[in-house]
């Protein structure tokens, strides 16, 4: 067809030549390794789920008084009366075609699951890695132009507290303060539950609940970046590029922001990578603490309960996003760096 | 059938056709409204929950959640006055014929469900045949009996049982038995219909939203057949994983009341003595639960009766009631919970007093000295990690047997594990939890002690292995029979023999307690307490 139609065969030139581009060959090449990873992480979360002893109905039987026939009828509802290689090669099929399974513990197909708990979960996220990077930039920014003197002395101090203090006391001490005693935050949950709040009612409302959660997750990294940033910044300001920009007589505002902590950037970007991956189902605590059913709490609660649809299913989202995230990392050091060459 | 009328299990009548709107106002007590005060209608109800719901559906699942969930949007042909009187709901009136196996009920024939159709018979019939004889974790027990429910009219349901069965009365609320649309139900597979999360009921409260994981809210039923109910618009049901947020959100005006000791005992009374919160310990007659340790009679040391006195005269149940359970309970005496009137009775029961030097002396006696080091042998102990409870009564247990020369290793795992550890492998020396006792003690206590209840891979059944024909012989007289009074002495029986062989040593008979702010009116005004509608609580607000 191709052959006989000048504008197609164009077209498969064109795409010839974009398949060539070094950019797509790369990202090609990336994402074969990623559906590998995600491989992986899918195969091994299945078995370990399948060797610790106990199953679903086990864990079902306790709270619900199960007879021994309800349990083997609930058992061969849900497949758990087969092999375990027979189990994970029926759920590798289905993944094929994308279907995530059912999750018993919820009566309702992952998918479903997953589409009501992730954009808790991604707001908390996204904007704990935003503030953090954002804060702590900037004290390590601080701290570096006043190295050596009390300003730093005292950014440092802060920052091996905010480091050192685990994030779930933090998010207490934060509930007991603002939550419970000022009355500023509510307590739990991610909206007025029942409230009917739309538009920007409602968004303000989530912004009020998510508030003390998204604080408590980022006190750690606020020090991790700050530490980064302040060393990052350290080395570069020694650098004879900053000596020329001063010399031509840039203002200091301007050698430190857009001189300096251009180049101080790419190991803060890195670690905003390593962020996203451990926040990303692993805010357990916090979303404990808070009340937030997020990716965390709701794989903590499918370990327990042995749900594996559910815990591979939260998985699967968590080293999707995980890949993803850092793809557009990969990309970012591109824009920020043009030394960087995707190959 | 003809001459039946008024004859009832305990020989006395039922009073008949009492409607549920009738109660009378418990002016007394606290948690509950003066007659004087004016009945306020509207607002919204916030509560918590945990763990999360499979289903909104109590006719499929005993978990905890449902069984608060369901009630709201479910009815059940009886309710229950404090004291278990039985008292109408979905059944007008009702009699029990004098052999005891034919039990008619008059229905309501005003009632809609929620989609509009009407309630019938027919509704009943397949709720208890098809439903909760085959699904309910309890109902196979409960309605054993059961064999047809006949429908000869639209508006009459007649429970035909091939014996007695006292325990069945006792079992028919919302919460225990909820009645389900056949219309909905009939002819789709039950565990997976669609309607077990879009609940479509009778009760006071439709379904109004459930996002998966995070929260239920229902609303009022206009059409409630029970006019003037609900009093409240709406109820907002959130789940929250850990204890102490809950706590805080009841003291932050978050929510306003916790049901169902949602939150640790050393909170409920915290936050009890404070200002503008008030606490009920009534209204849990229907979900009395213990705490009790299992001797695995399987193992050789333990089969031996002397070892098992000695180990009880060493674990004082005061001790654990007085300091884990924060006193919200009483020592375990007998196999019975301590709220199963008329039943329960210390009578002639052996009793384990803590003994230290008696306890060492029945060891020494059943020919284990102490070796070096001055222990004489080891056991294995399994805490259920259901609650901390349990745990933290396990490393009482070992402190204790440690003295008397018992070397305790406590085994702790997650709530799968320690199920499959305990009833599946029979791994166990001693396994100590919490378990439900029933409403009555066919339904709830003789799972522990019935041999034929010993069925490996079953959780919470006979975990002892515990084998006494007297003692099956007793438990199933009491189960059929219809004379209360030779019913009390068959469990006084079982109380004093199973004291005495003591496969199970009771720890701590549990007391609930509700928790609420000052304005929450009316949230328990019977023996069902939470675990009913709700539908005559209000908010003086």
């Amino acid at each position: 067809m191709a052959a006989s139609d000048p504008a197609g065969r164009r077209q498969t030139a064109g795409l010839k030549k974009a398949l060539s581009s070094p950019t797509l060959r790369y990202l090609l090449r990336r994402l074969s390794q990623a559906v590998l990873v995600m491989l992986l992480v899918i195969v091994g979360s299945f078995v370990l789920i399948k060797l610790s002893p106990g199953d679903l109905v086990d864990a079902l039987a306790g709270t619900r008084d199960l007879t021994a026939d309800q349990m083997a009828d609930l058992r061969s509802r849900y497949g758990l009366d087969q092999s375990v290689v027979i189990q994970l090669l029926h759920y590798m099929l289905r993944l094929v075609s994308l279907d995530l399974g059912y999750s018993p513990l919820n009566s309702a197909p992952v998918l479903d699951v997953l589409e009501e708990r992730w954009p808790v979960t991604a707001i908390l996220v996204i904007s704990s890695v935003t503030l953090s990077m954002a804060i702590g930039t900037l004290l390590g920014v601080v701290a570096a132009r006043h190295a050596g003197k009390p300003v730093d002395l005292g950014i440092s101090v802060l920052m091996l507290i905010l480091y050192a203090t685990p994030s779930f006391i933090i998010a207490v001490l934060l509930m007991l303060v603002f939550a419970l005693k000022l009355r500023w935050m509510p307590i739990a949950g991610y909206e007025t539950v029942g409230a009917g709040y739309t538009g920007f009612q409602h968004l303000w409302d989530v912004v009020v609940h998510l508030t003390l959660p998204c604080a408590a997750l980022c006190t750690f990294f606020i020090a991790i970046y700050g530490r980064i940033g302040r060393a990052a910044m350290l080395e570069v300001l020694s650098l004879d590029f900053i000596r020329t920009a001063r010399g031509k007589g840039l203002s200091e505002r301007r050698v430190i922001y857009v001189h300096a902590l251009r180049n101080a950037l790419l190991p803060l970007v890195t670690m905003a990578g390593l962020q996203v991956s451990s926040l990303v189902g692993g805010a357990v605590l916090v979303e404990t603490v808070f009340g937030l059913p997020g990716l965390g709490r709701t794989a903590f609660d499918a370990v327990f309960q042995r749900d594996t649809n559910l815990l591979l299913g939260v998985v699967f989202i968590s080293s999707l996003s995980v890949v993803i995230v850092n793809l557009l990392i990969d990309l970012l050091y591109v824009l920020l760096d043009p030394r960087v060459n995707l190959k | 059938m003809s001459k039946s009328n008024s004859m009832t299990l305990n020989r006395r009548s039922f009073l008949a056709g009492v409607s549920a709107s009738a109660l009378l106002p418990s002016a007394l007590t606290f948690g509950t409204s003066a007659a004087a005060e004016t009945v306020k209608m509207g607002g919204i109800l916030h509560t918590t929950m945990w763990p999360t719901p499979t289903y909104l559906n109590a006719a499929i699942t005993t978990a905890g959640t449902e069984a608060f969930l369901s009630p709201k949007m479910f009815d059940g042909l009886l309710g229950y006055d404090y004291g278990m009187k039985p008292k109408g709901s979905l059944a007008r009136e009702w009699n029990v014929s004098e052999d005891g196996q034919r039990i008619t009920f008059k229905l309501r024939d005003d009632v809609k469900w929620h989609d509009g159709e009407p309630f019938t018979a027919k509704d009943v019939a397949f709720t208890f045949m098809e439903v909760l004889k085959v699904f309910h974790g309890r109902g196979k027990t409960t309605f054993a009996a059961l064999s047809a429910v006949e429908t000869p009219d639209d508006h009459t349901a007649v429970f035909v049982l091939d014996k007695p069965s006292p325990a069945m009365m006792r079992a028919l609320d919302s919460r225990e038995s909820p009645i389900l649309p056949a219309h909905i139900y009939e002819g789709t597979d039950i565990m997976a219909n669609p309607a077990n999360v879009k609940p479509i009921g009778t009760g006071p409260f439709k379904l109004a939203a459930y996002e998966i994981g995070a929260n239920v809210v229902m609303e009022k039923n206009p059409d409630y057949w029970d006019e003037g109910y609900p009093r409240l618009d709406r109820m907002v049901v959130q789940f929250i994983a850990d204890g102490s947020t809950r706590a805080a959100m009841l003291e932050s005006g978050e929510v306003d009341a916790i049901f169902f000791n949602m939150i640790p005992a050393q909170d409920i009374l915290r936050i009890a003595a404070e200002p503008g919160f008030v606490m009920e310990k009534r209204g849990f007659e229907t979900m009395l639960s213990s705490q009790q340790m299992d001797f695995n009679l399987d193992h050789p040391i333990l089969a031996k009766k002397e070892v098992r006195h000695a180990i009880a005269h060493a674990i004082d149940t005061k001790w654990i009631t007085d300091n884990i359970w924060y006193g919200l309970g009483k020592p375990g005496k007998t196999p019975l919970h301590a709220g199963q009137t008329p039943f329960f009775t210390t009578e002639g029961v052996p009793a384990y007093p803590l003994d230290l030097e008696k306890a060492n002396a029945l060891l020494d006696e059943a020919g284990y000295p102490r070796k070096n080091g001055g222990m004489r042998f080891s056991l294995m102990l399994d805490p259920s990690p259901w609650g901390t409870e349990s745990i933290n009564a396990s490393s009482y247990v070992r402190e204790q047997l440690r003295q008397i020369g018992i070397a305790v290793t406590v085994r702790t795992q997650d709530f799968a594990l320690f199920v499959k550890t305990v009833y599946t492998d029979r791994k166990h020396d001693l396994a100590l939890y919490t378990a439900a006792m029933g409403v009555d003690p066919t339904i709830g206590v003789q799972r522990f002690y019935d041999s034929h209840s010993f069925k490996p891979g079953v959780g919470f059944s006979n975990g002892a292995h515990y084998d006494n024909p007297k003692v099956d012989a007793l438990l199933e007289a009491a189960a059929t029979e219809v004379d209360e009074a030779k019913r009390i002495e068959d469990y006084a029986e079982f109380q004093r023999i199973a004291m005495e062989d003591l496969p199970v040593l009771k720890i701590t008979d549990i007391e609930m307690a509700t928790i609420a702010a000052d304005y929450v009116k009316d949230f328990t005004v019977d023996a069902i307490g939470a675990a009913g509608s709700l539908k005559q609580l209000w908010l003086d607000q």
